[in-house]
C-alpha cells in the first residue's frame, strides 16, 4: 500500500499548467527525489500535497484518504511537513519556540489551563520542551544549549536550513517534504545533510520526498527519481536509468560539449 | 527639456516639505527645552527674571503636587495601555487598525455600570464589594470579548483577503454602527457607576505617595491583567500561535495552526483586556455614555503607535507614557511659558507626543514588530 498517491494531478494558473497529468506514489519508507528544470512545476507539486494550492484536477490520496481541499493546517495533523526552498522560519521567535510552535497539533491543551496551571498543563509545556530539545539535538551541537534562546534571525544560513528541517520534524510527520534542503550549502555541510537525511529514515521513520538540483545528494540518498519538465512527468525510476534516459539528459541534465 | 523641468519642480517641493518639518521640528523642540528650564528653575528660585520671562504668575510645583500629576498620569496611562494591547495585537496579526476597539471597550464600561447599578439596587454593592467587584469584571470581560469576537466573524473574516484598506474602512462603519446600537438601547443620557465604599476610595499613604484607593485599584488590577496577557503571549501554547500567525499565516498553517481560530483568540483576548480597561475607567470616571469608547479609542490608538505598534510591551508602556505626559506636561512644560488654561489641554499634549514621535521616531518608541508581509 502507498502512503502518499497521486492521480492525474492537474493545477493551472490563469491558462497556464503548472502540472497536468502527474501520477505519482511513494511508499512507506522510500526516499523519493524530484528533479527538473527550473518552472517544472516541482514546488507546485509541493504546495499541492501540503494544501497550499487547490488542483484544478486530480486526487491525492494519503494513507487512501483523499486530502484534496483541506487546510494546509489539518493536512499537517494527518502527519505531512514540508521545508520551503527560500527558507521561512518565524525570525522574531526564538529558535526553541520555533520548534515548540510547531508540536501546535499535537498536543491538546487549551488558553484555561495555562491560566489556572494545571498539573495536566505543565506536563504537557515539559514535554513539548523535551521533544523540542530532542528533536534540536539530532543537528548535533549547533542548534542546542546557549542558541536556544537566540531569535530564529541571528542564525547563520545553513544553521536556519536545519532549523527548518528541524521544525518540519517537531510536527511528528509520517511523510516529509523538503525543497531543495541542500541549497545554497558549501560542500562539507552538504555532505553533511545528505547524511542526516539517510538518517531520518532509519532514525525516524520518515517518507520523504525531496526536491533537488544537486545530482550527487539525488544518487546518494534516493531510492528513486522522478523527472518533471514542463509540468509533466518525463521520467521515473532509479538514479542510474534516470540519469542516462536520453529525454531526461536533453531537458534537464545537459548533453556534452561535444556532442553538439 | 521637459523631463529636466520636472525633476526640478517636484525637488523644489521635496526641499520646502522638508524645510517645514524641521521647522516643526526645531519648534516643538525649542517649547518643550524652554519650557523645561523655565519650570526648572523656578523650582529652585521663584523669583528669577528668567523664570518668569513669560509667565511671572508661575511659582513652580511643590513635591506633592507632582507626585499627584505623576500617580494621575500612571493610571490614566495604565487604561490607554489596556485598550491599546487590543489595537497592537490586531495589528500585529492582521495589519490593520480595528478603529472599533475603543467601543469594544465602551461596550465593557456600560456591561460594568448595568451591573453595578444593580448590584446597588440591592444593597450587595456596600455588603460585599469585593465580589461584586470579581463579578462586574467578569460580565464586562465576556461582554467586551463577545462584542469583539462577533466583530471579527461579522466584519472581518470575509473581507481577510481583501487590500488592507477595506478592513480599516469597515471597522469605522462597525465603530458608528456599534456606538448607536448602545445609543438606541439604553439612550443617549449619562450613566453614573455608583460611589466606591469609603474603605477603598479612601485616601491611603503608599511610599510617600498620597494616593486615592480608585487609583490604586486601577494600578493594581491594570499591572495584573498585563502580567497576565504577557504570561500568556511568552509562555503558552496559545501565545506562540498567536506570535507565529502575526509573523507568518501560511507557514503557521503548515505547523498545524488553525489560523482563524488564532485570529479569534487574538480578538478574544483584545476584548478582554479592554473590557477590564472599561470597568477601570468607569469605577474612575464614575460616568459612561454610548461615546465614552472614542476619545480613550483614539488616545490607546495613539498609545499603540508610540510605542511601537504590533509590540505588546511597546504597546503598554506607550499608553503609561502618553498617560504621564499629558497629565504632567501641562503644568511643566505649558505653564512656565504662559499658555492659558493648561489644564484644559491634554488632548492637545497626547497627540503633539504623536507627532512628535512621527517625526523622530516613526516606528515608535520601542520599535515596531511586524512580519516581514505587513512591512512590505
Amino acid at each position: 500500500m502507498s502512503l502518499l498517491e497521486i492521480k492525474d494531478l492537474k493545477i493551472t494558473f490563469g491558462g497556464l499548467d503548472a502540472l497536468s497529468g502527474l501520477n505519482f506514489h511513494i511508499d512507506e519508507g522510500e526516499i523519493v527525489s524530484v528533479i527538473g528544470p527550473n518552472g517544472a512545476g516541482k514546488t507546485t507539486f509541493f504546495n499541492a500535497i501540503s494544501g497550499l494550492v487547490t488542483p484544478t484536477e486530480g486526487d491525492i490520496l494519503f494513507e487512501n484518504e483523499s486530502i484534496v481541499g483541506l487546510d494546509p493546517s489539518t493536512v499537517t495533523s494527518l502527519g505531512i511537513a514540508r521545508t520551503f526552498q527560500n527558507v521561512r522560519l518565524f525570525p522574531n521567535m526564538t529558535i526553541l519556540e520555533n520548534v515548540m510552535v510547531a508540536q501546535h497539533c499535537r498536543t491538546s491543551q487549551l488558553i484555561y489551563g495555562a491560566l489556572l496551571q494545571t498539573k495536566a498543563f505543565k506536563r504537557e509545556e515539559r514535554e513539548i520542551r523535551e521533544r523540542a530539545i530532542e528533536v534540536l539535538e539530532f543537528f548535533g551541537h549547533r542548534l542546542v544549549g546557549y542558541r536556544m534562546d537566540q531569535p530564529a534571525f541571528a542564525l547563520s544560513y545553513a544553521n536556519r536550513r536545519r532549523l527548518e528541517i528541524a521544525r518540519a520534524m517537531a510536527t511528528q510527520p509520517r511523510l516529509l517534504l523538503l525543497d531543495e534542503p541542500v541549497a545554497g550549502m558549501n560542500p562539507i555541510e552538504t555532505a553533511e545533510l545528505t547524511a542526516l537525511v539517510g538518517r531520518l529514515r532509519t532514525e525516524w521513520g520518515f517518507t520523504i520526498i525531496m526536491i533537488e538540483h544537486d545530482m550527487k545528494v539525488v544518487r546518494d540518498v534516493s531510492d528513486r527519481v522522478v523527472v518533471l519538465d514542463h509540468g509533466v512527468p518525463i521520467a521515473q525510476g532509479s538514479y542510474d536509468e534516470v540519469s542516462t534516459n536520453p529525454d531526461v539528459v536533453e531537458a534537464y541534465l545537459g548533453r556534452p560539449v561535444e556532442a553538439n | 527639456m521637459p523631463t529636466h523641468a520636472i525633476t526640478t519642480k517636484s525637488a523644489r517641493r521635496l526641499v520646502s516639505v522638508d524645510r517645514f518639518l524641521t521647522f516643526i521640528r526645531v519648534f516643538l523642540v525649542s517649547v518643550i527645552v524652554i519650557g523645561l528650564l523655565a519650570f526648572i528653575w523656578q523650582q529652585f528660585d521663584a523669583d528669577n527674571p528668567f523664570a518668569q520671562w513669560r509667565n511671572p504668575g508661575a511659582r513652580g510645583l511643590t513635591g506633592d503636587q507632582f507626585k499627584g500629576l505623576l500617580i494621575s498620569g500612571l493610571s490614566q496611562g495604565s487604561m490607554y495601555g489596556l485598550i491599546a494591547l487590543g489595537y497592537s495585537m490586531v495589528y500585529g496579526v492582521l495589519g490593520f487598525i480595528n478603529f472599533a476597539h475603543g467601543e469594544v471597550f465602551m461596550v465593557g464600561a456600560m456591561t460594568g455600570f448595568i451591573a453595578s447599578d444593580k448590584f446597588q439596587a440591592n444593597g450587595m454593592w456596600e455588603s460585599n464589594f469585593l465580589l461584586c467587584l470579581v463579578l462586574i469584571i467578569v460580565m464586562a470581560v465576556f461582554f467586551s470579548t463577545f462584542t469583539a469576537v462577533v466583530m471579527e466573524r461579522v466584519a472581518y473574516r470575509p473581507l481577510r483577503n481583501s487590500p488592507r484598506l477595506i478592513p480599516l474602512i469597515t471597522s469605522i462603519g462597525v465603530s458608528f454602527f456599534i456606538q448607536n446600537f448602545v445609543l438606541g438601547l439604553f439612550g443617549p443620557s449619562t450613566k453614573s457607576y455608583p460611589r466606591l465604599p469609603e474603605w477603598l476610595a479612601k485616601q491611603r499613604s503608599i511610599l510617600t505617595f498620597e494616593i486615592a484607593g480608585t487609583r490604586l485599584l486601577v494600578l493594581v488590577v491594570a499591572a495584573a491583567s498585563m502580567a497576565g496577557l504577557w504570561y500568556i503571549v511568552e509562555r503558552t501554547k496559545t501565545g506562540k500561535a498567536m506570535r507565529a500567525v502575526a509573523e507568518d499565516k501560511e507557514i503557521a498553517s503548515l505547523m498545524g495552526i488553525d489560523v482563524n481560530r488564532t485570529i479569534v483568540t487574538t480578538f478574544a483576548v483584545g476584548g478582554a483586556m479592554a473590557g477590564v480597561g472599561g470597568i477601570l475607567w468607569g469605577l474612575m470616571f464614575r460616568s459612561v455614555t454610548h461615546m465614552t469608547g472614542f476619545l480613550p479609542g483614539v488616545k490607546a490608538f495613539t498609545a499603540a503607535v508610540v510605542g511601537g505598534i504590533g509590540n505588546l510591551g511597546g504597546a503598554m508602556a506607550g499608553g503609561i507614557s502618553l498617560g504621564s505626559a499629558e497629565s504632567i506636561a501641562p503644568l511643566v512644560i505649558l505653564e512656565p511659558l504662559g499658555v492659558p488654561g493648561v489644564s484644559q489641554l491634554k488632548d492637545a499634549v497626547a497627540f503633539t507626543v504623536l507627532v512628535l514621535v512621527l517625526l523622530f521616531k516613526p516606528s515608535g518608541l520601542f520599535g515596531e514588530r511586524l512580519s516581514s508581509e505587513d512591512r512590505a
